[in-house]
């Protein structure tokens, strides 16, 4: 099986690069599955899951929105922030979602708009579940 | 005749300013190396959105409406004047703020500043100058989340058209002995030129437009980001060499007075000797 060169860079580090058999990554219009020879696409990413897939390994990274270019050769993601889930911190990112999950509530009061309370949550959201799955597969 | 005792004092306190600014030396050498290699690990970043908004450029079908490249009728304009917070850098501040008084008696047009850095909103207060936004204590690391509301507060007056053009000055580090100042304009983006047979043909999800849109803020964000770096590794590499050249200065100054201290404490014993020998042969006499 032929595998395709990853790279998820971030404006302040380049956070993941290898060859790997398979992406998956969180489009705004819809979970993106890329194999390799996939056409070449620019699409837009939402705050979520990201996952490379290497021989049936799975490594998952909490990504907040960015973008995804696949190339003939290589994949790369422009993310916003991304953490791979060993750097997740439990304890922060509960009390993160908590924190967003409260200022949903709250937005009349302090003046935020639903659509950026909606968006801290979803990125509260992804980096919580991405830890825990990691947690899972430690306990198997 | 200098007093033996004040020679003493000054040398101790001229060796006392070495061992400060060697130590300055030193800190300042550390901090430019993480700068330099955190300015190094973003340039994929925005080298690749650099890339993409040229490719998307090169699109003439869609016409790229987006706010952010639209060049309108120039009537004011925005510089983004990015400044070390401290001093004891050599000539870096004197030459970041000469550099924006000389754009703006260029410029016909009138000029707004937002000043990052004390050292370029205080030129800019004493001047006179419009200053719309300040940002101080930005710190030696400032990560890129730091740096966003420098870039939203851009983004937002110039989409409003409280300007329609938008300059960065700031200092652009070339290696440790040479900094330059330097004027970049930043807004309406200019995508860079490609070069042919680079094309891609990219299906756009959701839409060209779409992608043009979510890339374009972050560009400028990356923008300001490395131009704020720069600016960390220019002043540290300053301060290195200037701290660097008054330890030496120092050095030299305390062998002149370690000399004088000698001549003169040599004349205090010759004297009393004289003295001594004097007054046994007045005696004997």
């Amino acid at each position: 099986m032929s595998s395709i060169k990853l790279d998820i860079v971030t404006a302040e580090r380049v956070v993941y690069s290898g060859d790997v058999d398979m992406v998956i990554a969180p489009g705004v219009e819809g979970q993106l599955g890329i194999l390799p020879h996939h056409a070449p696409l620019m699409a837009l990413l939402q705050a979520g899951e990201l996952v490379a897939r290497k021989g049936g390994q799975d490594e998952i990274l909490a990504i907040s929105g960015g973008f995804l270019e696949v190339r003939p050769d290589r994949v790369i993601v422009l993310a916003d922030a991304a953490e791979r889930a060993e750097e997740i911190d439990m304890a922060r990112a509960q009390a993160a979602r908590k924190r967003a999950e409260d200022r949903l509530r709250d937005r009349k009061a302090i003046g935020l708009d639903e659509a950026t309370a909606e968006a801290a949550l979803k990125r509260a959201i992804a980096r919580l579940s991405v830890a825990e799955k990691m947690q899972q597969r430690r306990k198997m | 005749m200098p007093d033996i005792r004040k020679v003493r004092r000054r040398i101790k306190s001229v060796q006392n300013i070495a061992k400060i600014t060697r130590a300055m030396e030193m800190i300042a050498a550390s901090k430019m190396r993480k700068a330099q290699e955190r300015g190094l690990a973003g340039r994929p970043y925005s080298e690749k959105i650099q890339q993409v908004i040229a490719d998307l450029a090169a699109l003439n079908g869609i016409g790229l409406q987006h706010p952010l490249l639209q060049r309108r009728e120039v009537k004011k304009i925005l510089v983004v004047h990015i400044t070390p917070d401290r001093g004891l850098c050599g000539g870096l501040n004197a030459n970041l703020n000469r550099r924006l008084a000389g754009f703006i008696t260029e410029q016909k047009n009138p000029v707004g500043i937002i000043a990052v850095g004390r050292k370029g909103r205080d030129f800019s207060a004493r001047a006179g100058l419009n200053v719309s936004a300040e940002f101080t204590d930005i710190g030696d690391h400032p990560g890129f989340l730091d740096t966003i509301p420098v870039s939203r507060i851009i983004i937002e007056e110039y989409s409003k058209g409280a300007f329609d053009m938008v300059y960065i000055s700031y200092a652009h580090f070339i290696s440790t002995m040479v900094q330059k100042t330097a004027m970049k304009q930043l807004l309406p983006v200019q995508p860079a030129a490609i070069p042919a047979g680079q094309n891609v043909d990219y299906i756009y999800e959701p839409g060209s437009e779409a992608v043009l849109g979510g890339l374009l803020p972050r560009f400028v964000e990356t923008e300001i980001y490395h131009a704020i770096l720069m600016t960390i590794a220019s002043e540290q590499s300053a301060r290195m060499v200037a701290m660097r050249s008054a330890t030496d200065a120092a050095g030299e100054l305390i062998g002149d007075l370690t000399l004088l201290y000698n001549k003169v404490r040599q004349e205090a014993i010759t004297r009393e000797l004289l003295d001594i020998t004097g007054g046994a042969a007045a005696l004997e006499g």
